[in-house]
């Protein structure tokens, strides 16, 4: 009996700690999740006042404008439906640039601007961030299909 | 021609994994000459599979060499410009390659359990090199239908698409071959099990021959995972080493398994206990790295690492692991009441320590999972698209992953079986109060009391203490002296772990003082200017011009000092950070320059120029980062002493010598 007892303590003890590291772990899950919102959501005032988020589309081409000593960028981001305007300061990944997806990680001025702590854009250059991508998709403006090789004399079979 | 053959040998391969994952097998359950007869195709059997796969993978790679563009994927993946090592590292930059790289490193896993398996008896070995096969077979399956990597191009391109920029880079021609050897390698600890539960038996000896491929799979996923990280951290251009995105968890869940089955095999030898749980740890490990494999592979997430998005590709591997996976849990459940217990241990005993740490590693791989499938989940439900962010992954894995260091250090001090507090608390007083003390006053030293800080530094004094003091239990002799005579007296394998456990504290190290003390600066510099950060005074000189092989480039001078010395003194080192652009793709580059050093990094990368000569530049100063993989790599060696302990091979000696006895007897 007393082995028995030992091994119920020990089960007991076990599951005790799963319950705490399971509590953890959903609380840490639930306060660090990042939404994401289009620039259409974000205009119709669906996207969260003081929270992190993510807003995803394509540079409106144009838009990007230096502030500044040059450190801080300005640009817009748009689903070719609505757009909202991003500051960012910091260095840009090397593949951003006018025209392309992009997402920008931040939180929403009290004027509506957009501050983003992270601008992701990394990644090939066909590459489309599935945000971006969603975004567009969702303001009915599909992406096509990335080009091909652009050698001459080269075909896709 | 190269290419025809190539395929002919995957095809060739195909049918050799099919008859070894079914004549071997088949003949361990049969009794008499026919089951010995179909048991002795395995080694052969498996050295050609291993030949077949490397000649596979020979033809892609000499394809690649010689820029063969008939051939879509090299059309697809590689450019007349391109350097030759990056042509060769360019045979696995794409999802075709990299899955030919799998079954190469696969087919070559077993072939070295074929040639290192002497001493297995010869139904174990059939059915762990049938097991191997099987696994084979399915990703050759996968490669031959779903992802061909010889498919022909026509008309051949007159040049080709260029590798990724950011794949040109010689981490590109490490970190996935050593990647995929540990990765691939845990499919040996898979097969191992498999084996096991089939004959229903896990006695040391099982586990003794488990260990040491268990450990190599180990070395190589470390070795694999720290390249990567050093990777992202010279060319992301941001100084950061670690960013808990999809793909590096996808490498990260198996090392954590894997570490834990490393612990358990231990005590399976040790003490024939842990064996089921050291079952289900092995099937957990190669079932993590077929996920990781499908993440990585299948288009669910889109990154780097992710070629192409085929549906079918991802519906095949989940259906491989599903079948992987579920037969082998179906195996286990079956199997687990032969398996048995084995002796019982008290609450306070190296056994119950190292569940503890089993238990902490484990539940650490279910949150990073959890961090990792959900949002990928959520997105294919469609039900909306999140990400779960580095915060996330940092406020779990931290705590949970404290109690396993410190449970670390008392481990290889406390007895099996049963260990006694006032024994442990006696021999340990002086390692805990000197770590403390030090990790409180280290950080008054510089700048003040930081908490945090001083909990990491206390990990890793109390690890490196705790090793001291079993390392001179370890030299003592019966008369008290120290002597280092008494080195040989151990086995390899004690030397090797306190030597991991050494690596695990330099790690720690690492990330809490360059956690604690980095500086950065986005500023904008005009040649000439000078911007002060920590201790040092970094000078911007100019700019020139530079032709690169494949690309053009923007490269700046840049002067280090010591902040305070003379400015026209001899600098403490030149930084020459480029910007590139390569020409096949027209995609910029930045390529960060940095200047090494043992206990601190300085970092810089420009950013993009402003008017004039003007750049923004963003510069680092990281203390001891090198200690992070420093750390990683006494890790590896630790592991590669551990598994060259002389006991994993005295079967194979006393057995040959046994052989030689017998006809001379007769």
């Amino acid at each position: 009996m007393k082995a028995r007892h030992r091994r119920l303590l020990w089960i007991a003890g076990g599951l005790a700690a799963l319950g705490v590291a399971a509590v953890l772990v959903t609380n840490a899950f639930r306060s660090n999740l990042v939404f994401f919102f289009t620039p259409t959501q974000i205009a119709d005032g669906e996207a969260p006042v003081n929270r992190l988020f993510r807003v995803g589309g394509l540079v409106e081409p144009d838009s990007v404008q230096r502030v500044g000593d040059g450190t801080t960028v300005t640009f817009r981001v748009t689903d070719n439906a609505k757009t909202i305007s991003v500051a960012y300061t910091g260095i840009l990944p090397d593949l951003f640039r006018e025209g392309r997806g992009v997402v920008a990680q931040g939180r929403l001025e009290p004027d509506g601007s957009f501050t983003a702590r992270e601008v992701l854009a990394k990644h090939d250059e066909n590459y489309m961030p599935p945000e971006a991508e969603e975004a567009l998709r969702r303001a009915g403006h599909p992406v096509g299909a990335p080009a091909q090789f652009q050698q001459a004399g080269a075909q896709t079979p | 021609m190269i290419a025809e053959f190539g395929q002919y040998m995957l095809a060739l391969a195909f049918a050799v994994a099919v008859i070894l994952g079914v004549l071997p097998l088949a003949g361990s359950f049969l009794r008499g000459s026919t089951g010995a007869r179909l048991m002795a195709v395995d080694r052969p059997a498996a050295l050609l599979l291993a030949a077949l796969g490397i000649l596979a993978f020979v033809s892609l790679a000499t394809l690649f060499a010689r820029n063969d563009f008939s051939v879509l994927l090299v059309a697809m993946h590689s450019n007349l410009q391109l350097p030759l090592p990056y042509r060769i590292a360019a045979t696995w930059g794409s999802h075709e390659g990299s899955m030919l790289l799998w079954v190469f490193i696969l087919s070559f896993w077993t072939g070295a359990v074929a040639i290192f398996s002497s001493s297995l008896p010869d139904v174990l070995r059939a059915r762990i090199l049938s097991t191997l096969a099987f696994i084979a077979a399915g990703f050759l399956l996968f490669l031959l239908f779903t992802s061909n990597p010889f498919e022909r191009l026509m008309p051949p391109a007159a040049d080709g698409r260029d590798l990724n920029p950011m794949l040109q880079d010689p981490g590109m021609v490490f970190h996935p071959p050593l990647l995929y050897m540990g990765y691939v390698g845990l499919s040996v600890a898979f097969a191992f099990a498999v084996a096991g539960m089939i004959q229903g038996r896990f006695d040391a000896a099982w586990a003794r021959w488990a260990r040491p491929w268990t450990i190599v799979a180990w070395c190589f996923l470390t070795l694999g995972i720290a390249l990567g990280s050093i990777w992202a951290y010279y060319e992301l251009g941001w100084g950061g080493w670690w960013f808990w995105d999809p793909v590096e968890n996808a490498s990260f869940m198996p090392w954590l398994v894997a570490t834990a089955l490393v612990h358990s095999l231990a005590v399976a030898e040790k003490r024939g206990t842990f064996k089921s749980w050291t079952v289900l740890l092995a099937i957990l490990g190669f079932g993590l790295s077929l996920l990781g494999t499908f993440i990585v592979r299948s288009g669910v997430i889109t990154s780097v690492h992710a070629f192409a998005t085929d549906p079918a590709r991802g519906v095949f591997i989940l259906l491989f692991l599903t079948i992987v996976v579920g037969g082998s849990l179906l195996l286990f459940a079956v199997r687990a009441p032969t398996i048995g217990n084995g002796p019982g241990f008290a609450a306070i005993s190296r056994e119950a320590l190292l569940l503890s740490n089993n238990v902490l590693l484990v539940v650490a791989m279910a949150a990073v999972l959890l961090g990792t499938l959900y949002p990928l989940i959520l997105d294919t439900l469609d039900m909306g698209k999140i990400s779960v962010g580095p915060p996330y992954f940092d406020s779990v894995f931290v705590p949970l992953m404290a109690p396993a260091l410190f449970l670390m250090g008392i481990g290889p001090i406390a007895r099996w079986k049963e260990a006694r507090l006032p024994d442990l608390y006696a021999r340990l007083r002086w390692a805990l109060a000197i770590s403390v003390m030090a990790a409180l006053l280290l950080p008054l030293t510089v700048d003040g009391f930081r908490p945090l800080t001083s909990i990491g530094l206390f990990f890793a004094l109390w690890i490196t203490a705790c090793v001291l003091v079993a390392v001179a239990d370890m030299l003592r002799g019966p008369d008290g002296r120290l002597s280092l005579r008494r080195f040989l007296l151990h086995p390899a394998s004690a030397w090797g772990m306190h030597l991991g456990h050494l690596g695990v504290a330099v790690f720690v190290a690492g990330v809490t003082i360059s956690n604690s003390w980095s500086v950065d600066r986005e500023l904008r510099m005009e040649p000439g200017q000078t911007v002060v950060l920590g201790d040092y005074a970094i000078r911007f000189t100019g700019l020139k011009p530079l032709t690169g092989p494949n690309y053009d480039s923007t490269q700046g001078r840049f002067e280090v000092r010591r902040a305070g010395a003379a400015a026209d003194g001899k600098p403490l080192a030149i930084l020459s950070p480029e910007k590139r652009i390569y020409r096949a793709s027209g995609q910029p580059m930045t390529e960060a320059a940095i200047d090494r050093g043992l206990t601190r990094d300085v970092y810089l990368s420009m950013g993009e120029p402003l008017d004039g000569n003007a750049w923004v530049v963003r510069a680092h100063v990281k203390p001891f980062i090198n200690w992070i993989w420093l750390g990683c790599l006494i890790m590896a060696v630790g592991g590669f002493v551990s598994a060259a302990d002389r006991r994993y091979r005295q079967h194979a000696v006393r057995r040959r010598a046994a052989a030689r006895i017998v006809p001379a007897s007769a």
